[in-house]
């Protein structure tokens, strides 16, 4: 699915990475702990997360995780959006639960992990 | 090539410098992005751990055509019981490093994961060192 129809699906609002809204992602992940984040391997999932600081874009910038939306209507600092600008990443907030933003991704065809 | 960062305790705000610094070497030079990834996620997690139960301390870095070694070596309190501490679950985290999404007792059998060698010493007063090996080819 495109970032963009993903975007559009959580009614997110694009923070950084605009440029990247054709590109394809068919897996997500979702969690507050940046340890479970750290294990994933291949597939580069978008993240979904409430946890919103600096250590979230270090924990993707290691992992190769490209995308991460923020939920639950967290809202990043000015430094970590330049940090993950400086990283090529795609950063969105969406006003949604983890949980909802979760199953509306599944609910259209987005995979999990495992 | 030989590389060194310094950790100081509890600068959650600069935990992964290091490791991103690291990352951009061996991306400059060329090394396979699934060894990369190995290398940092590991890296990260000793430096996350380094920073937030150490009393500050350094990460040697080691490249060369077949192997990157990394140790970092911090300054104590120690680790009272390495077999313990390298258990999924097994934590003493403050809340305050739970607060930053890490703390679930994964970091070490995480880098163990993702090396090819790892050495843990540690002696509790003095300081623990974390040692991993990478095969690049």
């Amino acid at each position: 699915m495109k970032l963009k129809e993903i975007a559009e699906l959580l009614n997110a609002k694009v923070l950084c990475g605009e440029s990247r809204m054709e590109e394809d992602f068919n897996y997500a992940f979702a969690s507050d702990l940046m340890s479970d984040v750290l294990t994933l391997g291949e597939h580069n999932p978008v993240i979904l997360t409430g946890l919103c600081n600096i250590q979230t874009i270090r924990t993707c910038e290691m992992g190769c995780l490209d995308v991460i939306i923020f939920v639950r209507k967290k809202k990043p600092s000015p430094d970590i959006i330049e940090l993950a600008e400086d990283n090529d990443m795609v950063l969105m907030e969406c006003d949604y639960s983890m949980f909802k933003a979760s199953g509306i991704l599944y609910q259209n065809g987005i995979l999990p992990i495992y | 090539m030989h590389l060194e960062y310094k950790i100081t305790e509890g600068d959650f705000v600069n935990a992964g410098a290091a490791s991103s610094s690291i990352k951009k070497t061996l991306k400059q030079l060329n090394v396979n992005p699934s060894i990369i990834k190995r290398v940092v996620v590991a890296l990260y997690e000793a430096e996350v751990n380094a920073i937030a139960h150490a009393y500050g301390g350094m990460i040697y870095a080691d490249i060369d055509a077949n192997n990157i070694c990394i140790s970092v070596v911090d300054k104590g309190p120690g680790i009272p019981d390495i077999e313990w501490a390298m258990k999924e679950g097994n934590s003493t985290a403050s809340p305050e490093v739970r607060d930053m999404g890490f703390g679930a007792g994964m970091g070490l059998p995480n880098i163990k994961k993702n090396v090819d060698k790892l050495d843990v010493q540690s002696t509790v007063g003095v300081g623990t060192t974390v040692t991993m090996e990478v095969k690049i080819c």
